[in-house]
């Protein structure tokens, strides 16, 4: 998973180098996982925009995307960064623990 | 042959236990000193079952769920430690705890003889009829009598999480049929 992680920084980074006009729209947003939940998802998400993962539970999960745009391992107290890679819906629940599920609605 | 004797050895523990918890239910007095020690008690069990299942098994599925189980319920108890110990609270053995680590034992013996299919198929179904038992015990008797909120709040995401297990569980047992 960790490979995974850096990957999605450095995309992230390459957008940010490349594509200087977009600089001042991307924006980065936290979504906390604690007591088996997925916080509240950010509305008005869009292509570019980084999304922390921030694992404050006791255990171990993951934050996995159906369509498999992404899937981070998170170990309690850890976070990892998603540049969020194409618009839509994407269904996201953990692989552990598949009953906690968050929905990401992702425009242009 | 082994496997229904196995199973049957299992029921009957579970129903015991079942009698043992239903005891909980009437008795509003279960003390939080004696709730941490069954809820503690009970995640022991299950990592201990979980590195059996670790020795065991070739199953990469029953595999990653015992080391989801040891890894799951070795975090609910270490902070369930943390906690008795900053509320400066001891936990006290119970009858119930007593049982549930006698029937542990039972089980585990009965596990210890089986091996390949039949070891996997006799430690999924023991954990789902396990985390069943214990669910229903923390949802109607543990939660409900607990008095310090924090206590409470541990125990509400442990029954969040074991559910999960349950299901987990279920699925399983389907797959190694």
């Amino acid at each position: 998973m960790r490979p995974f992680a850096r990957r999605a920084v450095l995309t992230g980074a390459a957008v940010i180098l490349s594509s200087p006009l977009s600089l001042a729209a991307e924006r980065r947003y936290e979504i906390i996982l604690a007591k088996m939940k997925f916080g509240l998802a950010p509305e008005g998400l869009r292509v570019g925009d980084t999304v922390v993962w921030v694992n404050r539970d006791l255990f171990r999960h993951t934050a996995t995307a159906r369509d498999l745009s992404f899937d981070v391992d998170l170990a309690p107290n850890a976070q990892a960064a998603v540049v969020l890679a194409h618009p839509g819906i994407v269904a996201v629940y953990c692989r552990f623990h598949p009953g906690m599920n968050l929905q990401l609605e992702i425009s242009e | 042959m082994l496997r229904n004797t196995v199973i049957a050895g299992f029921i009957a523990v579970v129903v015991s236990a079942v009698s043992a918890y239903s005891v909980w239910a009437e008795d509003a007095r279960l003390t939080d000193p004696q709730i941490a020690h069954i809820a503690y008690t009970a995640g022991q069990i299950d990592v201990d079952a979980a590195q059996l299942a670790l020795t065991k098994t070739e199953n990469v599925d029953v595999r990653a769920f015992a080391e989801l189980m040891a890894r799951d319920h070795a975090a609910v108890n270490d902070q369930a430690l943390a906690l008795v110990k900053r509320l400066n609270v001891t936990p006290e053995a119970n009858g119930t705890s007593t049982a549930l680590t006698k029937q542990a034992a039972e089980t585990r013996a009965q596990l210890e003889a089986l091996s390949g299919g039949e070891f996997d198929r006799a430690y999924v179904e023991s954990e789902v009829a396990y985390h069943r038992t214990v669910n229903d015990a923390l949802r109607n008797a543990l939660i409900p009598s607990a008095q310090n909120a924090e206590l409470k709040a541990l125990l509400e995401t442990g029954l969040t999480l074991f559910q999960e297990h349950q299901a987990h569980a279920e699925h399983l047992a389907k797959m190694v049929k």
